[in-house]
C-alpha cells in the first residue's frame, strides 16, 4: 500500500481534512456510551489491519504536512524541544527505535542500514538521506531527540525513571493539547498531572505510575486520551492562547460539523533499553464533526459521551463555551438504538 | 511574624515544613526578612562549636538594619547579605559549587526566594532530601508569563498584568520547582473584549 501524502494546513485556511479512506481507521477513543478517567492502559500489540494500531508507529496521509507544521513551531519556539543533559542516551534510544520500527514497518517509505555503528537512514517521504555514528551526536545535525522527532508524526516527551518516580527530563512537543513543556520539564509523574480534575482522588494516577515503573523492555503499552479542538490546529499550546483562543467564539449551530474536531491522542509507552527512560510518543489525529458523524455507530455513541459528560471535564478541557450547541447538533444523529462495544465502526 | 497557611491546593504546589538542624557537614542558610527569625530560631540552639559548619545568606527588605545585626550576631563561618534574591542565590550557587557529601540547605521567608533556593540547590546537585523549607511572610507569588516568558516578581493580585507582553494573566496554582515559579495564562484570550476586576488575593 502506497500512502499519497496530502499538501494541507494545520492554521491559516486549514486545509487538513481526512480522506474518505482514512476516516473509518480513526482511532475513535470512546469503547462505551460514557465517558470517566480510567487507568485505560492495554499492550501495544498490532491489533487490525489497516487500524492506526497496525504498527509500532503509525504513518498516514498527514505525515509530511505535521512534519512542516512542527518545523513552523520549532522556528518560532525553539523551547519546544528540550532536553536536560543526562537526555543523550535516550535520545538515541528513541532515534533507533523509531528507525528500526519504521524501516520494519514501511519498507518503501523508510531504510535503515547498519554497517556497526555507522548508520545510513533514507527517509523518503520527508527526502532525507544521511549517514551518521549511531551514539555521535557530533555526527547529526542537532540532539538525537531533535533529530528523530522531527520524523515522527506526534509530540514525544521522555521520562527518566529515579527515586520510585517519571520525570519529564526532554521532550519534542509542538502539537499539545494546552500544556508548555518549558514549564513542565523536570517535574514528576504527579506535578505534571497536577492540573488534571477528578483522576487523581480516583488513583488514576497512581495505578499508572505503578504500571508504567515496571514497564519492560519489548512489551509497549498504549492508551487514548481525547479533547476537542475548534479548527483543525495541532498547535494548541499556552504559549499560543491568544492566537487560538479566539476560534473558541467563532462555533455556531451552523459551523459545528466543520469548526469542531475530535482530536485523539494515541499514546504509547516504550521502556528503553540503553537509558532505562520511558518514551511517550503522544500521537495526535483530528477529525471534524461531520466526519465523525459518517459513521453511524460513533455519532450515537458521541452524542450519549458529550451529552453525560462530567461538569469538571467540560470545563477543563474548554469546552463550556460551545458545549451546549455541539451536544444539540449531536442529538440529530442519536436515533437512541443500542452501540456495539469496542471503539471500531460496524 | 506569624507562620502562614497555605491551602490545600494540587499537587505541583509546593508545601513548606519547619526548619529542623538535622546532621551534616556543613549547614548552609537563605533567607529574607520574613525568614530571618526561623534562621535565628535554630542557628541559635547549635552548640558553638558549629558555628564553623554554618553558613548564612540574607536579603533585607530595604532600610532595615535589626535583623541583619541580629544574623551577624550569630557568628557564622560566613554571613553575606545582598539587595536581592537574585544575587543572593547566585552566591548561594557559589558556595554550593564547591560544596561536599553532607550539605545541609535551609531556606526560610516568601515563597520566591524558597523557591529559587529550592531550584538552585537542585541544579547544583544537592539531593532534595537535603534541603528543608520555611514559608514565612506574604504569599505574593512569582509567576512566569507563559506566553512571552517574562518572570513577574511579588505577585499579590488576581489576574496580573504582564509587564512585558501587557497580556492579563491567570495567576494558576500549576507550579515549576525548575523555575520556583507559579504559571501565568492569559486569562480573557478567547474573548479580549472581557473587562476583569484585579483583585489582591496573595497577601
Ligand atoms: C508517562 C507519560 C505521561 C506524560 C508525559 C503525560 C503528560 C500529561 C500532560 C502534560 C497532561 C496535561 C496536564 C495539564 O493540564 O497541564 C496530561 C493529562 C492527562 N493524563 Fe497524562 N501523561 C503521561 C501518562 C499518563 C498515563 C499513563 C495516564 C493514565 C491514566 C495519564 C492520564 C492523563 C489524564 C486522564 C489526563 C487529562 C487529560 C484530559 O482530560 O484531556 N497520563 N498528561
Amino acid at each position: 500500500m502506497t500512502i499519497q501524502f496530502k499538501d494541507e494546513s494545520f492554521r491559516g485556511d486549514f486545509s487538513y481534512a481526512n480522506s474518505p479512506s482514512n476516516i473509518p481507521r480513526f482511532p475513535f477513543p470512546f469503547p462505551e456510551d460514557e465517558y470517566m478517567y480510567s487507568t485505560n492502559i492495554e499492550p501495544h500489540h498490532a491489533a487490525r489491519a489497516g487500524s492506526p494500531f497496525e504498527n509500532a508507529f503509525d504513518v498516514d496521509e498527514h505525515y509530511v504536512a505535521e512534519m512542516k507544521d512542527r518545523a513552523l513551531v520549532l522556528a518560532e519556539d525553539p523551547g519546544r524541544c528540550q532536553a536536560l543533559p543526562h537526555m543523550e542516551t535516550a535520545g538515541w534510544d528513541f532515534v533507533e527505535l523509531v528507525m528500526v520500527s519504521k524501516a520494519r514497518d514501511y519498507p518503501d517509505l523508510f531504510k535503515l542500514t547498519m554497517d556497526g555503528d555507522r548508520w545510513h537512514w533514507i527517509n523518503k517521504p520527508l527526502q532525507i538521506d544521511d549517514t551518521f555514528t549511531f551514539g555521535d551526536s557530533s555526527t547529526l545535525p542537532c540532539h538525537p531527540m531533535e533529530y528523530i522527532g522531527r520524523q515522527v508524526q506526534g509530540d514525544h516527551a521522555i521520562l527518566d525513571q529515579r527515586d520510585g518516580n517519571l520525570w519529564l527530563d526532554a521532550g519534542i512537543i509542538t502539537a499539545q493539547a494546552d500544556w508548555s513543556l518549558d514549564f513542565d520539564v523536570g517535574m514528576n509523574f504527579f506535578e505534571w498531572h497536577a492540573p488534571v480534575p477528578l483522576a487523581h482522588e480516583l488513583g488514576v494516577f497512581q495505578r499508572a505510575l505503578k504500571f508504567l515503573l515496571t514497564l519492560p523492555q519489548g512489551q509497549p503499552s498504549r492508551r487514548l486520551n481525547w479533547t476537542l479542538t475548534v479548527n483543525p490546529r495541532l498547535d494548541t499550546s499556552p504559549e499560543n492562547y491568544p492566537k487560538w483562543g479566539p476560534d473558541r467564539m467563532t462555533v455556531t449551530p451552523e459551523n459545528i460539523g466543520e469548526k469542531v474536531h475530535l482530536r485523539v491522542e494515541l499514546q504509547t509507552f516504550w521502556r528503553l533499553p540503553r537509558s532505562n527512560a520511558i518514551l511517550f510518543p503522544i500521537r495526535t489525529y483530528l477529525m471534524a464533526m461531520n466526519e465523525v458523524v459518517t459513521q453511524p455507530k460513533w455519532a450515537r455513541r458521541i452524542h450519549r459521551v458529550m451529552r453525560d459528560l462530567r461538569p469538571e471535564l467540560v470545563e477543563y478541557k474548554g469546552l463550556s463555551r460551545y458545549h451546549p450547541i455541539l451536544v444539540e447538533w449531536l442529538s440529530q444523529f442519536d436515533d437512541g438504538a443500542p452501540t456495539s462495544p469496542g471503539i471500531f465502526p460496524d | 511574624m506569624s507562620e502562614s497557611i497555605i491551602e490545600e491546593s494540587i499537587l505541583s504546589r509546593p508545601t513548606y515544613g519547619t526548619l529542623k538542624i538535622v546532621p551534616g557537614l556543613a549547614h548552609y542558610f537563605l533567607a529574607d526578612a520574613s525568614g530571618a527569625e526561623c534562621v535565628i530560631r535554630v542557628v541559635q540552639e547549635l552548640p558553638r562549636d558549629m558555628m564553623d559548619k554554618v553558613h548564612i545568606l540574607y536579603v533585607p527588605t530595604p532600610g532595615e538594619a535589626a535583623l541583619i545585626t541580629s544574623l551577624y550576631a550569630l557568628g557564622a563561618n560566613r554571613f553575606e547579605h545582598f539587595p536581592t534574591i537574585e544575587e543572593a542565590v547566585g552566591k548561594l550557587g557559589e558556595w554550593l559549587s564547591d560544596a561536599k557529601m553532607g550539605t545541609q540547605l535551609y531556606l526560610a521567608g516568601t515563597e520566591g526566594l524558597v523557591g529559587q533556593g529550592v531550584a538552585k540547590g537542585e541544579e547544583c546537585g544537592l539531593d532534595h532530601t537535603a534541603v528543608q523549607c520555611e514559608h514565612r511572610g506574604s504569599l505574593a507569588r512569582r509567576v512566569q508569563c507563559v506566553h512571552c516568558k517574562t518572570m513577574i516578581e511579588d505577585v499579590t493580585t488576581q489576574p496580573v498584568k504582564c509587564p512585558s507582553c501587557e497580556l492579563l494573566l491567570f495567576v494558576r496554582d500549576h507550579y515549576s520547582r525548575r523555575l520556583a515559579a507559579f504559571q501565568g495564562v492569559c486569562i480573557n484570550a478567547e474573548d479580549p473584549t472581557e473587562e476583569i476586576e484585579i483583585k489582591e488575593v496573595f497577601k
